[in-house]
């Protein structure tokens, strides 16, 4: 459903960048963008906790469950984002980027993570073997999800808006850091599946695969920095934070070496619909990761900053990369494979036209952005509307590609309610009968 | 052994974020926020601004970035309250009042004075790294 609203509201978002004047009376892109943003953030981290609480039975070779207490955490979590809707909808805001809602709003959101949090952590501690990969993701995630959404919430302490430059650099401290939060939650999540899916238990326990956790935990921790490379604060955080980044060269690396064993991988799990998202996933990792290092260059970075490069890079990680795990991890937890060929059908089509529709947006924000990026930087176009104009036909390719990634992820997402649906009705008959 | 090297890590990160949190406002020029700062700051973040406009280029695509509009040549305060006031085809009426108004101009110029979002191309080094201190 979040995904389903994420789509919609982006779909009308930008439609409201393209035409103002139309949408500025009864829903204007001030109150769409809170909207979309929240809808998809929510999809990606109630996904991901949706699949650690399922998967954690199994990993956790748990004899019982906290259902009580991960009822609670469930209730506030989608509680509170109903409440959060319902702030856009009066146009109540909070103004923080990710977190546009009234900050008061926090509360609830801090309160049921900790209670998510209580649960995992005291079943964790019940595993006394030695721990994959993927258990650590999930608990890096977790973990750090809470530091960093408290750290994201400081501004409220009068001290941390003493300064302006101090303000800007806290706060993108945090949300670079909490998007590295919930990817380690979903690549764990991927490679969990990718151990069920593949029968192969070892490539969450190799040393390579633990050397690039610690890679990629480093790059959470320092590698924020590149979100303010032009802010006048201290600069070595600027240059911790390039040289960090610049360690991702590495994983980049290892994905062409790898590129003819995947070739492989996938001849043998191509038939499985999950496979499908998980490789269709690594595409996209390649391909953001190639656009994250070049920005992550602050000569580059200073032509793709505040350009439709950053809404690129941000759009492709979020949909091609986060979306893709959630829905491969979705649909194993649904036995999609099990379904009717119909249904099979629907859904493969739908990813191919998801596929197609993603690499037209993404490229069409790239370009954008190399526009926006060339004309302020190299013309020196200080007119903004006369900057944005060659901007603005790219956009609209953006909006019609748009067109084409809501038709595809919702069919499948629609699919999925249906196979939901479906099993809750077996089930309640199954319990019916005994 | 990766428990260690957690340790280590979230040790460093622990430190290091300490050492962000004291030393990244760099001096402070732009000096502590007055009432009407604060004030034009919360109306920022009420009317959410910063879903169409940047500081520092970090925001929404839909406007222009408000880092240096107040010492924009061609834009005074004058200019900036009579275009908050009646917005223009692409920026709805916020219908703010003259006091809001006054106080987000206020907020606008405190951060005028925090530096320039825009890096000049002599600021950039062979390293591909910026030199921000390097004056024009």
């Amino acid at each position: 459903m979040l995904l389903i609203a994420a789509l919609l509201f982006g779909l009308l978002a930008s439609f409201a960048f393209l035409y103002p004047g139309a949408f500025n009376k009864f829903l204007p892109f001030y109150q769409l963008r809170p909207f979309h943003v929240s809808s998809a953030l929510f999809w990606i981290i109630t996904g991901a906790t949706a699949g650690i609480i399922y998967y954690k039975k199994e990993a956790f070779n748990l004899s019982e469950e906290n259902e009580k207490t991960e009822s609670s955490f469930i209730v506030l979590w989608i509680g509170t984002i109903l409440a959060i809707f319902l702030c856009y909808a009066l146009r109540l805001f909070g103004g923080r980027e990710y977190w546009e809602f009234p900050p008061v709003l926090s509360i609830p959101l801090l309160a049921g993570w900790m209670i998510f949090m209580i649960s995992y952590y005291t079943q964790l501690a019940k595993l006394k073997q030695a721990k994959p990969l993927y258990i650590w993701m999930w608990s890096t995630g977790i973990f750090f999800f809470l530091i960093t959404f408290v750290e994201q919430n400081l501004w409220q302490i009068p001290w941390f808006r003493s300064s302006f430059l101090k303000e800007i650099t806290v706060q993108w401290k945090a949300n670079g850091a909490i998007v590295g939060a919930w990817n380690q939650m979903i690549y764990g999540t991927a490679l969990y599946l990718m151990v069920k899916i593949s029968n192969n238990k070892t490539i969450a326990e190799s040393r390579k695969a633990f050397s690039f956790y610690f890679l990629g935990l480093t790059n959470l921790m320092f590698n924020w920095g590149h979100h303010i490379y032009n802010v006048p604060a201290a600069s070595w955080i600027r240059d911790i934070s390039y040289i960090i980044s610049m360690t991702e060269w590495v994983i980049f690396i290892s994905i062409i070496k790898d590129f003819r064993w995947k070739l492989e991988e996938r001849d043998r799990l191509k038939h499985l619909i999950p496979y499908r998202f998980i490789i269709a996933s690594e595409f996209w990792v390649f391909v953001n990761l190639l656009l994250a290092l070049l920005m992550s260059i602050p000569a580059i970075n200073r032509y793709t900053h505040g350009t439709h490069i950053t809404v690129a890079h941000a759009m492709g990680t979020t949909i091609g990369i986060n979306t893709m795990i959630l829905l491969g991890s979705l649909g194993y937890m649904l036995d999609v494979d099990e379904q009717s060929m119909r249904l099979k059908r629907t859904i493969k089509n739908a990813n191919l036209l998801t596929q197609v529709s993603l690499g037209i947006f993404w490229l069409s924000l790239v370009v954008a952005g190399i526009l926006k990026g060339y004309r302020s930087v190299s013309l020196n176009i200080v007119d903004f509307r006369e900057m944005m104009k060659p901007v603005m036909i790219a956009m609209t390719v953006v909006s019609v590609s748009g067109i084409g990634l809501m038709v595809g992820l919702g069919t499948m997402a629609v699919c999925y309610l249906l196979i939901s649906k479906k099993k809750s009705i077996g089930i309640e008959l199954q319990h019916g009968k005994s | 052994m990766a428990s260690k090297i957690f340790i280590f890590l979230f040790s460093a990160f622990a430190a290091y974020s300490y050492i962000v949190y004291i030393s990244s406002d760099k001096g402070n020029k732009e000096g502590t926020p007055d009432k009407h700062v604060i004030a034009g700051w919360k109306t920022w973040q009420d009317k959410n601004c910063q879903s169409c406009h940047q500081l520092y280029g970090l925001g929404g695509y839909m406007g222009p970035d408000l880092t240096n509009i107040v010492s924009q040549p061609g834009r005074n305060t004058a200019y900036l309250l009579s275009f908050i006031k009646h917005g223009s085809d692409k920026m709805p009426d916020f219908e703010l009042n003259e006091t809001q108004s006054g106080d987000l101009v206020s907020f606008l110029a405190w951060v005028d004075k925090s530096g320039k979002s825009k890096v000049r191309e002599d600021q950039v080094n062979w390293s591909g790294n910026y030199m921000l201190d390097k004056p024009n």
